[in-house]
């Protein structure tokens, strides 16, 4: 049970700390200087949402761990993000896109978990959700400038919606491990929100002037830390000085 | 009114302190001297953001990326302030931008030189935002209005960012001999740079006298680079770290520190744009500005869409 949990509360800290560095690698090259400040902030509260979940994870864990030990010194198959967070951040349009799927997700994930049996967690989802409504709004607002603003940039836009289409479907299917905290009360089952998934998101893309992709072979592996090739290379630059300096604090 | 009884009226205004504002009468010359001053502030704000932006992603906890981030924030929201000051004198972002692209405006030469390991985050922060706010503090009382209140906001921050260096370096200093080795290295690296930015000695700075006259500034550079020498000693030995200067002690008698002679050929070098990173730095500028391009373009156009509609609507 504990063990579940700690999986659980892990796998989702993983997707919210690797968007959030993701979404920092922006820092000081975004489209214009306001757009710079808004990406940074939805970066922060990604970190934020990520540090509350694995300080939760090391108090579960109970092995005097700490919330660097499971950003920094944990392996790439150890990491439970969903491959969505990983993907490298192309152009605008991409990274828009990519921002877009996932927190769509996390809008209806987290309004669930607000319910949790478990209150760290429920209060944990209650702050995020106010966090998150922001950053549906954001990418939400620029997936439809972006599709319907001009041509290059419906081009754009739509190519990045096709190109990351392929990742979105493993953000609404269950594995054992959320079968089994739904059935706790504790976690949400990525099932039972797919129709609220796609409502929105065609609600938003029709805005867009923009297409639903067609494909419907989805990748997944993420939750089971089978990554794409890119999460190898993110890690080894954000834990390089943590373990290059076992011994030291910072 | 006269040009004479303007400039009368406009010099009473400073002679009495009070602040001059964006539709009040000033000279040319002020107004030109304002736009160059704010400008190459903002522009410091945002090429600043780069070197530091280096270290996000590999910074060694997440308290210290969250942190860094944040620092990074603040000084693109310093820019912004800026270049709205800036505006209020009538000269568009756009163009000041373009000045900087171009190679024409200029910007603090601190940022042209490379962050190399992780303890130039703590002697950035500790020096260089301790530099600035020691140029900084004095502008919140400026004489142009719109400018000091953008300034007030601005020291605010920057002496949490200097506080937040210095605790990078005191962490390290404490630290494995390896983590101290590094701080000890980022201190020899960023020790001379930091002095220079207080600009050249007083009796080669073409800017100062005209400035002071105006209460544009308020200390000479050499003034402010010595109270900075003064403050920022005892803080690099009371954490055991050398200033790379041998001729640097302290005086009795003038009750200040007697300092080694700045190289000042390296400076003009490096505003000239020979610094290790100028290039880069206005390159990834330049990057941000041309890979956004469309993006803007699309923003624009789906606001001018926008508004069609309604006022279709309306009609
Ligand atoms: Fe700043
Ligand atoms: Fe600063």
């Amino acid at each position: 049970m504990t063990n579940d949990l700690l999986k659980y509360v892990l796998r989702r800290a993983d997707s919210e700390l690797v968007l959030g560095h993701r979404m920092s690698e922006w820092c000081g090259h975004g489209p214009e200087l306001e757009e710079d400040i808004a990406l940074i902030n939805i970066s922060l509260d990604h970190l934020g949402q990520s540090r509350s979940l694995y300080q939760y994870a090391a108090a579960v864990d109970g092995e005097a761990k700490t919330e660097d030990h499971y950003a920094f010194q944990r392996n790439e198959r150890d990491f439970g993000n969903f491959l969505i967070c990983e993907l490298p951040n192309g152009h605008y349009g991409n990274t828009i896109a990519r921002s877009f799927f996932y927190d769509v997700h996390s809008l209806l994930f987290y309004e669930r978990l607000v319910h949790s049996a478990d209150k760290t967690l429920a209060a944990i989802a209650e702050k995020s959700l106010k966090e998150v409504k922001y950053h549906f709004r954001h990418s939400a607002e620029w997936v439809i400038r972006l599709g319907d603003g001009t041509e290059e940039s419906h081009a754009k836009m739509q190519e990045a919606i096709d190109e990351i289409w392929t990742y979105t479907g493993e953000l609404l299917t269950d594995d054992e491990l959320d079968i089994e905290m739904n059935k706790q009360g504790i976690g949400v089952l990525n099932s039972s929100l797919k129709d609220a998934w796609y409502n929105k998101v065609e609600a938003v893309l029709n805005e867009a002037t923009l297409k639903i992709p067609e494909g419907a072979y989805f990748q997944t592996g993420g939750k089971s830390g089978i990554h794409t090739e890119h999460l190898g290379y993110l890690l080894a630059e954000m834990q390089y000085l943590p373990r290059q300096h076992p011994e030291a604090t910072w | 009114m006269s040009e004479e009884q303007l400039q009368r009226d406009f010099q009473s205004k400073l002679d009495a302190e009070i602040r001059i504002e964006p539709k009040d009468w000033m000279p040319d010359d002020y107004r030109k001297t304002l736009i160059r001053q704010i400008s190459q502030h903002a522009h410091s704000e945002i090429v600043g953001m780069l070197p530091e932006g280096n270290w996000i992603t590999r910074a060694p906890s997440l308290r210290r990326k969250v942190a860094l981030i944040a620092k990074v924030q603040d000084e693109a929201g310093h820019g912004l302030y800026l270049y709205s000051a800036m505006e209020t004198l009538g000269e568009p972002r756009s163009k000041a931008i373009d000045d900087l692209h171009s190679g024409k405006a200029k910007y603090s030469s601190i940022f042209n030189y490379p962050t190399l390991t992780w303890a130039d985050m703590g002697a950035i922060g500790w020096l260089v935002d301790g530099a600035a706010i020691q140029n900084q503090v004095p502008l919140c009382r400026t004489s142009y209005g719109p400018y000091a209140r953008a300034m007030v906001r601005v020291c605010k921050e920057e002496s949490f960012h200097q506080r937040q260096g210095y605790e990078i370096m005191m962490e390290l200093a404490k630290g494995t001999p390896a983590q101290k080795a590094m701080a000890q290295d980022a201190l020899n690296r960023w020790w001379w740079p930091s002095l220079m930015m207080f600009g050249p000695p007083d009796k080669d700075s073409k800017h100062t006298a005209q400035s002071m006259a105006w209460k544009i500034k308020r200390h000479t550079n050499d003034e402010l680079r010595q109270a900075f020498v003064d403050k920022t000693v005892p803080q690099g030995e009371f954490i055991g770290l050398t200033f790379p200067d041998k001729d640097l002690k302290w005086n009795e008698e003038k009750g200040h520190y007697d300092f080694g002679d700045i190289n000042w050929d390296e400076f003009y070098n490096v505003i000239k744009g020979n610094g290790p990173c100028n290039k880069e730095r206005i390159k990834a500028r330049r990057a941000a500005k041309e890979n956004g391009a469309w993006v803007r373009d699309a923003a624009a156009a789906y606001a001018k869409k926008k508004q069609n509609k309604s006022t279709e609507k309306a009609a």
